[in-house]
């Protein structure tokens, strides 16, 4: 691997790049995975949990992709599964145009695409110092360790911290948002492509979090790197991503250009969503949750659309058939739901995004 | 900040001092493991120059001497019940019983770890097939599972280790392959996968440094039971045959005399808690030394 040079938006596109900007970068197709429930193999029936059922879209070369959802409804995993850390039951995943694991290997693979973790602690073995933790990855793909050790140090400069003070450090001894740079540093000491930022700053304070946000914003730049961003906080997805996945219960329930999805979500799902979202006017506070209840048991989900049972629209024929996601009115965003080209006005409470 | 400014010329990069170094100095900060590290020193010295020390002869007794004691002219420590002297019997002891203790931990630490590592790592079938054949071994007290295993291969001092280092293997294993499952499920493995490592260089260079303090700490907690243990098989004609000099089974031999000479009897039995004791602060310090964030 080369010395990481940054890439501007401007002077063109990656040597890595074979599609041209069209292509999607990450192509998902009829991804599956079932999480078959221990202990149950022996006697009576298994039940089988869908963790992801079923699901496709795409990731476009220099996006931000948001991930939205309850807990639960497969967010993690769908991450988990790109990056092969579990293996999918099945479906295509297709990076630049080549299938993973068949036209492109997979330790190639994992050097385009990098994740980080939610919780920075965790994430960081406790018995490397920062820059060995950082300089890992370059080593076992064959970079000598002084090298190595040069990346990880500018690596750390890139990141807002100081080499000479840090590099030398261990994980405890430095604070959540430090440990998320050192996260996200050790995420590009391999020089990806695509970088998967599972609820990456849900744990950091509202400061540190707007700052490590920020630097995302940045190093996006510098680097030309794509994300997928996992968050269920939903002001800063709409602040960070340029289009939307909605998820429900492992499918998806909406996708689309961001500021679409948000300003007319399409699915009820969505709509009741964002209606949850506290109200940040005094004067008009939100009066009442539009969601009761927890998801339903993924294990036995609700027959035809997975949201029947808790959407207040909801008809006949969505418990019978399964909703596939269909452009929506506004063409810029597709949505899962059978009602949701009706000219009815969906009686739900008004809804309130901050900062509109 | 910006990019382009961050460090234009390729400097060397000194490396940070390294792991094992700041074991050291934490653990020469520790006063009591010190302590406890120079008793085992001086223990193990003792054995070695056991006949430069030893002011006799450990084998030869006198029935006129028996049970002299502590403070006799000539017999410092008293005499035992065959009138031979104890202050020598004692240091000659510490030959076979250091031997007896400490042999059989380091192998099946190894043995123990290599298979809790790779039940723990690899999980599924291999984990079930591993932990299974140990429980097996469970089901026996070790004292038990010795005896047997001792009393299948023979009696003598290599077949009582040999057993001893057996019996040790299930315990450690258990340790090793909770402690393994344990990292395992932590997100730094998963990141470490994410980046194209394979399995083994996932293990030596994120399992194994996480691992190895606990286990090894339980590991250096057994050399007493092994003592203890290698004293029993003794007493049963399995392992050290009378008359040579062994703490356990000295401590054995003179329980009938615990009325007429407590102290003389104790003596062995004292040597034994000194050295156990010994290590198990040595292993409390070692854990504390290799824990980066003490």
């Amino acid at each position: 691997m080369t010395h990481i040079e940054p890439i501007s938006p401007l002077s063109g596109l990656d040597p890595r790049d074979r599609g041209g900007p069209l292509q999607p970068l990450l192509s998902i197709q009829g991804l599956k995975k079932y999480f078959h429930s221990a202990g149950s193999t022996w006697f009576g029936s298994q039940s089988v949990v869908r963790a992801v059922d079923d699901i496709s879209f795409d990731i476009h070369k220099g996006e931000t992709l948001g991930v939205v959802g309850e807990s639960g409804c497969g967010k993690s995993t769908t991450a988990r599964l790109l990056m092969h850390l579990i293996k999918p039951d099945q479906g295509e995943i297709i990076f630049d145009g080549e299938k993973v694991g068949i036209d492109i290997p997979l330790t190639e693979f994992r050097r385009q695409v990098q994740m980080v973790f939610q919780d920075s602690y965790a994430s960081l073995n406790p018995r490397l110092t920062i820059e060995d933790s950082i300089s890992f990855g370059p080593r076992i793909h064959g970079v000598h360790e002084s090298k190595a050790r040069f990346i990880a140090h500018d690596l750390l400069a890139r990141v807002g911290l100081d080499p000479s003070r840090f590099a030398g450090r261990y994980p405890h001894e430095l604070s959540g948002g430090q440990r998320q740079r050192i996260n996200i540093a050790r995420a590009l000491a391999l020089n990806p492509r695509l970088l998967i930022l599972d609820e990456a700053v849900s744990a950091l304070d509202k400061s540190v979090e707007a700052q490590v946000l920020n630097l995302l914003q940045d190093l996006k730049e510098d680097f030309g790197l794509t994300y997928m961003f996992i968050s269920h906080d939903l002001n800063v997805v709409r602040y960070m991503v340029d289009r939307v996945m909605v998820m429900y219960l492992g499918s998806i329930a909406e996708i689309g250009d961001g500021e679409t999805v948000f300003s007319t979500p399409a699915h009820p799902y969505t709509k009741a969503l964002l209606a949850s979202m506290p109200s940040m006017d005094p004067d008009q506070p939100t009066r009442e949750a539009p969601l009761s209840g927890d998801p339903p048991n993924p294990i036995n989900p609700p027959s035809g659309c997975r949201f029947h049972p808790r959407c207040i629209v909801a008809e006949a024929a969505c418990s019978q058939k399964r909703p596939a996601l269909e452009t929506t009115r506004h063409k810029k965003s597709m949505a899962a739901c059978l009602l949701q080209n009706r000219d009815t006005s969906i009686p739900f409470p008004s809804i309130k995004v901050s900062g509109q | 900040m910006t990019p382009s400014q961050a460090l234009e010329t390729q400097p060397v990069i000194a490396r940070s001092p390294g792991y094992w170094h700041g074991v050291i100095k934490r653990f020469s900060r520790n006063h009591v493991a010190m302590g406890a590290l120079i008793v085992i020193l001086g223990l193990i010295l003792m054995a070695v120059f056991a006949a430069y020390i030893a002011p006799a002869d450990p084998i030869k007794g006198s029935m006129l001497r028996r049970l002299k004691p502590i403070g006799t002219p000539g017999f410092p420590l008293g005499a035992d019940e065959l009138g031979r002297d104890m202050l020598s019997r004692l240091i000659y002891g510490a030959r076979l019983s250091l031997l007896m203790g400490l042999s059989p931990v380091p192998i099946a630490f190894m043995i123990g770890s290599l298979l809790g590592i790779t039940a723990g790592y690899v999980g599924g079938l291999t984990n079930s097939l591993i932990m299974r054949t140990i429980d097996v071994f469970y089901a026996f007290p070790s004292v038990l599972l010795a005896v047997a295993l001792s009393g299948a291969l023979g009696a003598g001092l290599t077949n009582a280790l040999i057993s001893i280092t057996l019996v040790f293997i299930p315990p450690i294993t258990r340790v090793a392959e909770s402690v393994t499952t344990q990292v395992r499920g932590l997100d730094y493995i998963d990141a470490a996968r994410a980046s194209g490592a394979h399995s083994f260089t996932i293990i030596r260079v994120h399992i194994l440094g996480n691992v190895l303090g606990p286990i090894f700490v339980y590991a250096t907690g057994l050399v007493s039971v092994s003592m203890i243990l290698a004293s029993g098989l003794s007493f049963l004609g399995l392992g050290v045959r009378p008359p040579d000099p062994e703490w356990g089974l000295m401590l054995n031999t003179l329980r009938t005399a615990i009325y007429t000479q407590p102290l003389v009897a104790a003596l062995p039995g004292a040597m034994i808690f000194l050295t156990s004791i010994a290590f198990n602060i040595l292993a409390d310090g070692l854990r504390g030394a290799m824990d980066v964030k003490s």
